[in-house]
């Protein structure tokens, strides 16, 4: 094996860990005592008790840290104080559902971001590019809690072409998506704009126009795949924005994912279903960053031969 | 640039009522019942919301919840960031290996997820909101000035006030910061639209800003089931929140632009 894959796997592990660890100190550190904060402070002193055993709360700090960390590797998040279920479960039944909204917010964002980075570039300072970066200014600016309502709004109030929230069928994905995807889009249109237009200065890209290559092969053969290797380094930020940004977009349109049930459960204080959620989130977000990485360094050799 | 002045215009008033909004005649909380839902007209300019309320009074008060949740959570952020990613850069060694462990792993969440869990674990309020939000915001300003501190400090300047056996504090702070600001004022100017984009996010999802009080956020949330009937209550505080970050982010482009910035965002 490689070593920069030993090594980018080992930081992918570690940072597994500190981020397991910093969840379950997140929910320990809280002010005040989680069983009051659960059952209220005039409940009935068995009842805490009980609450407190039944949660591990009478280990010391160390000993939960360590139970935690062994119930993740298990798949064991802890019980659910509202639904009396595995946590695990509730994310599992949850899980879909944020999956199908991120990679369609994700595909709506690569329909918008290439054509528009790609004409912005090719016709600087025209109508296009101004019109592109105009959207992307815009896009980066509007916040999704109000993007999701203005395109009720319009088109399932006004013109009942979508409905207006739940999950019901690929036709209620599209407002969702839209909504969701708009900012990556703005971002990623922006980022291969520029980065296009460095590559297009380069001295293979004159090479390749010398040699009398039609400009669709400079600019996608040679422009755009050389530029879209800055555009993946961001690109696994990104897409923890768009993670992050879900969690809203679920609850603007009451999309049955993990996001919903992440705030519907910090409403509940349900605690457990708190962490496991966060959890969940953000090892995804380790993992796809992992996954950029890598698919990085699989395009570009100078990673793997570490040269750059 | 036009549009520069507008946004300066547009952040002038924002900041204005922020600062003045304690002596206006306002009434944000006065429930009028007769009034619910009233569409905008010159009885009240933008209305009134589901409690009768009028919308223009809440919306000048949502501004003020914004400026100052952002100055606040902003500056917190960048003194936190770049004391310790400027020290750490600095020190090297040990200390700065402990940093990028740290901000490794803060990294590794999404930011407004860490931002929803914190809040939501802190409770609601406005100053465990500022709480919530530094935790999240400092990481980006330690990353930048460890990377700037990084780049600067083997510079001759540098050297000489080590041979001259300056004080690591001074040197720091009288001749790396300096040095590092231009970045870090624009990558703050960038923060204050995202800080401000989050308070409203968490205030939508209830829990940031809580009544009486206004927050745009909130504002949105509350409105959103009157869509149909009475959209001003959405479209108000949307529209005074966009065009905020709009112009912030323009000013950010174009300070980017003139101080040369290579920003992280492009």
């Amino acid at each position: 094996m490689p070593a920069y894959l030993i090594a980018r796997l080992f930081s992918a592990a570690w940072v597994t860990f500190g981020v397991v660890s910093l969840v379950f100190f997140l929910v320990h550190w809280v002010p005040g005592d989680p069983v009051d904060v659960m059952l209220g402070e005039s409940a009935a002193s068995a009842d805490r008790e009980a609450l407190r055993h039944a949660l591990g709360l009478d280990q010391p700090l160390l000993a939960q840290w360590g139970d935690f960390l062994r119930g993740v590797l298990h798949w064991d998040v802890g019980q659910s104080l509202y639904y009396q279920e595995p946590v695990s479960r509730l994310l599992a039944q949850h899980f879909a559902a944020t999956a199908e909204l991120a990679a369609a917010a994700f595909v709506v964002a690569l329909v918008i971001a290439i054509p528009a980075g790609i004409i912005a570039a090719a016709r600087r300072g025209s109508v296009w590019d101004m019109g592109a970066m105009g959207f992307s200014l815009l896009g980066v600016s509007i916040p999704n809690f109000w993007l999701g309502p203005l395109l009720v709004l319009v088109f399932s109030l006004g013109l009942g072409w979508f409905p207006v929230s739940g999950r019901s069928g690929p036709v209620s994905l599209v407002l969702p998506a839209v909504t969701l995807g708009t900012a990556l889009a703005a971002v990623l249109s922006r980022m291969i704009r520029s980065s296009l237009l460095e590559i297009m200065h380069e001295d293979f890209i004159r090479t390749a126009r010398a040699k009398g290559l039609s400009p669709y092969r400079v600019w996608v053969r040679h422009g755009l795949r050389n530029a879209s290797l800055p555009v993946l380094t961001v690109l696994g930020m990104q897409l923890g924005a768009l993670l992050g940004g879900a969690v809203i977009t679920e609850t603007v349109f009451n999309w049955p994912g993990v996001g919903s049930l992440l705030v519907e459960s910090i409403q509940r204080r349900d605690y457990p279903v708190v962490q496991g959620s966060v959890l969940l989130i953000s090892l995804l977000y380790v993992v796809i960053n992992l996954g950029t990485d890598l698919l990085y360094a699989r395009i570009d050799p100078r990673i793997r031969l570490g040269q750059a | 640039m036009r549009n520069v002045s507008v946004a300066g215009l547009v952040l002038a008033g924002w900041a204005l009522v922020a600062l003045v909004a304690p002596w206006l005649p306002l009434h944000p909380d006065h429930i009028a019942l007769p009034h619910i839902l009233d569409t905008p007209g010159s009885a009240s300019w933008l209305g009134n919301d589901d409690l009768g309320r009028p919308v223009l009074d809440r919306l000048l008060l949502g501004a003020r919840t914004s400026f100052w949740v952002a100055g606040g959570v902003v500056s917190l952020s960048l003194l936190i960031g770049t004391l310790l990613g400027s020290t750490a850069a600095y020190l090297g060694g040990g200390w700065d290996r402990l940093l990028v462990m740290l901000l490794d792993i803060f990294m590794a969440f999404p930011g407004i997820l860490l931002a929803i869990a914190l809040a939501g674990l802190l409770g609601p309020g406005i100053g465990n909101l500022v709480i919530a939000l530094s935790l999240v915001g400092w990481v980006g300003f330690a990353r930048l000035a460890r990377a700037q501190v990084l780049s600067l400090k083997q510079r001759e300047h540098i050297q000489a006030a080590q041979a001259l056996g300056s004080r690591t504090t001074d040197i720091v702070r009288r001749h790396l910061v300096p040095l590092i600001a231009a970045p870090l004022l624009v990558e703050a100017t960038f923060a204050v639209a995202a800080v401000v984009i989050a308070e409203s996010g968490l205030s939508f999802l209830g829990l940031g800003v809580q009544p009486p009080e206004a927050s745009w956020g909130s504002m949105i949330r509350d409105g959103v089931r009157y869509l149909l009937v009475a959209p001003h209550l959405v479209l108000a505080p949307g529209l005074s929140l966009f065009l905020v970050v709009l112009s912030v982010n323009l000013l950010g482009d174009r300070w980017r632009d003139k101080l040369d910035v290579k920003g992280e965002m492009t």
